[in-house]
């Protein structure tokens, strides 16, 4: 499976939730797939997933699943410790983990090499972190809806890409109909 | 009334209540008072760009945002500040210790120092210097401002603001 077949997985499990999906590909492919409103896509600002959902966790109560890759991860290694100091049970981090860059051209990151992000996230304090395979990503993402924990799922799957066209809505409008969903 | 409390004071009569912060010693005091207040949730980040990260969030989450850092982290945000805060709209006070400027110990300071307020203008980010305490008076309009017209707005305080630096 590919980051694309995943998302294709969860998307009816997204449907209802507050998504903030990471920059590139995979916000195309999940506006492609199944178009929320309940969706922030990132146009921009590569390793930001994780904070800008965490920190809508932090602000309000209902469950927010930021879905980040592993590239974006590291880009933006200091989310981790403050995520998993600052812990919010309604808030989960999906990582989709290809073990590549897969907007830029699929370039090895290297998290498909030696470093383990689960291992990387238990270091930083986050204490409930489970690592799946991509066929599991979408029962692992309803057990973490439905406990009361904060959980970070680092899926792994295959490098790869979709044709997929590019997002052109405003992003006032992505972020405006996203915070009148938030307030629903 | 210390400029630490009269800080913290404006930032809760303007309905701040998340506060992000990258340390600076100059900034110290505001952030001891922002943590001896309990309407306000204060996130350390581990670097500015997360940190406004966060803010985006805490902001489409209902709670207005404020960070706190170093000029120097101008360097290190332009593009999170053009693609996410200014791209989707989103207010963002910077309350900003100005390292490099008069009064300054560390020489390497003035590096950023000379290269802040040229960024600033070139990201049509609206910006204020205090350089004298009486300058905090507009603090409070400022905050207005920010959320009026759902900009990032930065507020540099310098070290003759802060009565010195260190051993000065």
């Amino acid at each position: 499976m590919i980051r694309s077949d995943i998302l294709k997985d969860i998307a009816p499990i997204l449907r209802d939730q507050l998504v903030v999906c990471n920059i590139g590909l995979p916000s195309q492919e999940l506006h492609m797939i199944d178009d929320q409103p309940s969706t922030f896509y990132m146009l921009g600002t590569m390793g930001l997933s994780s904070s800008i959902g965490f920190g809508l966790a932090l602000a309000q109560d209902k469950k927010v699943i930021s879905i980040d890759g592993d590239g974006s991860v590291l880009t933006n290694f200091g989310t981790l410790p403050t995520i998993a100091n600052n812990a919010r049970d309604n808030y989960i981090l999906l990582i989709i983990d290809n073990g590549s860059y897969g907007s830029t051209g699929d370039q090895p990151t290297y998290a498909g090499k030696k470093t383990s992000l689960a291992a990387v996230a238990r270091a930083c304090g986050c204490e409930n972190v489970v690592e799946v395979a991509a066929e599991d990503t979408g029962k692992a993402l309803q057990e973490a809806i439905e406990g009361n924990q904060m959980t970070i799922i680092v899926a792994k799957c295959k490098s790869g890409n979709i044709p997929v066209p590019v997002i052109t809505m405003d992003p006032v409008v992505i972020r405006d109909r996203f915070m009148k969903t938030v307030r629903a | 009334m210390s400029i630490n409390t009269k800080i913290v004071d404006d930032l809760i009569a303007n309905d701040i209540s998340f506060v992000t912060t990258v340390p600076c010693k100059q900034l110290a005091g505001v952030i001891d008072e922002i943590d001896a207040r309990p309407g306000v949730l204060h996130v350390p980040s581990n670097k500015e760009d997360e940190g406004m990260g966060l803010c985006a969030g805490a902001w489409m989450g209902g709670k207005r945002p404020a960070i706190i850092m170093q000029n120097t982290a101008i360097g290190v945000t332009i593009n999170t500040l053009a693609t996410l805060i200014q791209y989707y709209r989103m207010p963002l006070p910077m309350l900003i210790s100005y390292r490099g400027e008069l009064r300054e110990p560390v020489a390497c300071q003035v590096e950023m120092a000379v290269h802040t307020k040229a960024l600033l203008a070139q990201m049509n980010i609206p910006t204020y210097h205090f350089h004298k305490q009486s300058d905090a008076d507009e603090f409070d309009n400022i905050l207005k401002y920010t959320f009026m017209c759902n900009k990032p707005v930065a507020i540099l305080t310098d070290a003759n603001f802060w009565g010195g630096y260190g051993d000065q």
